[in-house]
């Protein structure tokens, strides 16, 4: 079992950091929320929508970008996110493919082919293809992994103005990911919560170490029982 | 399921496998109708395209596999498995709009084909003298037939995410499906037994419509085999879900 009794609640217009080591359970728990794969028990809520029988209303709800970014290398970026739009039944594709551009500022590399594409650029297709359908919920799993610097920032902004008005849970095993971009951080180990808190309380509850210590001493502490 | 047909027949057209595809089929079935020697139409003498419609369905056994084996082994290798299904869209539908789309590139290859026809019905003695029932009921079959394969290829390639291993499990069955049980029938130790497997066989049906003569039995036995492939396709696709 990956995972096993995560319970928890985000409400609208939250950036939350869903934290843990590797294979602490983050992508199954993300994979299940996205509607990928179900929940061997138990039950998965979005805006209110059982997973388990309303998975196609839900996925209409959700934007999801899959750890490693999967893409179709031979696409033009532009008729990989039309299509993008189309499987997510948008009634006005270009009108969404422009907002979806716009907001990911694809706009330098919008006429090459993926393939053609830088890793960050790559990343914004891959973020680009989850909101294309203007979704109330994005899931990012892991999104800045193998970015440069300067692209961690970029994607770093460009998450950030999205979470402005949408619910935004993105997973990561970085501390400086979390504290430059998210309100809430929960941090799972070995399939369970070992906490689930707002950064400042989080720091609050250990105030003499760092953000990494504290990531340390909870996920090492669980794993040692 | 439009999305994803048309997302597949672009990606077809844009790839080379199309292009090879269809020049191979009218390549081969070309040198078999007008070049080999003793064997083509003019020497045989007889207005009707009955070689095309002998070897195409070997042929076929190799180009559908090829058409379909990157159908879903190549989504899954790339990931992009994840990406189409969590899109508002049935499970059913991604196949059947990648089915379908195989199902119009073999449709387009065999419209070359209707040229041979043509000039096969204006060489005949007397002129326009071929025998169409047959000539239409044998598109119809091989039409059938290959909408079968497509559906043993798209099988195939739920299998796996490696295209080579899907190729290969395809033209497997489908030879099994095709050659194999029809053999069966002719081998007389087995006696009834191989009489009612041949019955299982997709040549058997296939040449029953070449006759010309449309029977409900055939035409059920192609759609029941092409859904029980989905079918199983689909079971294979879900699988993740257990």
């Amino acid at each position: 079992m990956a995972v096993n009794d995560i319970s928890f609640n985000i409400p609208s217009g939250e950036i939350v950091g869903f934290l843990g080591p590797n294979g602490a359970g983050k992508s199954t728990t993300m994979k299940i929320l996205s509607g990928y794969i179900p929940a061997s028990s138990g039950d998965a809520e979005v805006c209110g929508l059982h997973l388990a029988t309303k998975s196609l209303d839900v996925r209409k709800l959700v934007g999801y970008l899959p750890e490693h970014n999967p893409l179709y290398l031979d696409m033009y970026i532009t008729e990989y996110l039309l299509f993008a739009a189309g499987m997510a039944g948008v009634k006005n594709p270009k009108q969404a493919l422009e907002k979806a551009i716009d907001l990911t500022q694809l706009s330098p590399e919008r006429n090459k082919k993926i393939g053609q594409l830088s890793k960050g650029y790559r990343q914004r297709v891959g973020l680009a293809q989850a909101l294309i359908h203007d979704p109330k919920v994005l899931i990012l799993d892991e999104p800045t992994s193998g970015l440069d610097p300067n692209q961690v920032v970029e994607m770093r902004n460009v998450i950030k103005n999205l979470g402005k008005d949408k619910t935004v849970l993105l997973s990561t095993h970085i501390m400086q990911e979390v504290e430059a971009m998210c309100n809430r951080v929960i941090l799972i180990n070995k399939g369970c919560i070992v906490a689930d808190n707002s950064l400042e309380g989080l720091k609050q509850s250990s105030p003499q170490d760092s953000l990494e210590t504290i990531f340390r001493n909870l996920t090492s502490h669980v794993g040692s029982i | 399921m439009w999305v994803v047909f048309k997302k597949e027949i672009r990606s077809f057209l844009g790839s080379f496998i199309a292009y090879i595809v269809m020049g191979v089929f009218l390549a081969i079935t070309g040198i078999f109708m007008w070049l080999i020697q003793g064997n083509n139409v003019l020497d045989l003498g007889v207005a009707s395209l009955q070689v095309m419609f002998n070897i195409a369905p070997y042929i076929l056994i190799f180009l559908v596999s090829a058409i379909t084996m990157r159908s879903l082994s190549e989504e899954k290798r790339l990931g992009t498995i994840e990406i189409l299904t969590t899109r508002p869209v049935s499970d059913i539908s991604i196949l059947m709009g990648k089915y379908l789309a195989a199902v119009a590139l073999i449709v387009f290859t065999l419209l070359p084909t209707l040229f041979y026809y043509y000039t096969i019905h204006s060489l005949a003695d007397p002129i326009q003298g071929t025998d169409s029932g047959a000539t239409w009921g044998s598109y119809l079959g091989l039409i059938l037939l290959a909408a079968s394969y497509a559906a043993i290829g798209l099988f195939a390639s739920s299998l796996t995410d490696n295209q080579i291993v899907s190729l290969i499990i395809s033209m497997v069955l489908c030879f099994f499906w095709f050659g194999v049980l029809s053999l069966l029938g002719d081998i007389k130790a087995l006696d009834a037994i191989g009489k009612s497997l041949e019955w299982f066989s997709l040549d058997f049906h296939y040449q029953s419509i070449s006759r010309g003569v449309l029977d409900t039995r055939d035409i059920i036995y192609f759609l029941g085999f092409i859904a029980t492939f989905i079918g199983g396709t689909k079971l294979v696709f879900e699988s993740r879900k257990w």
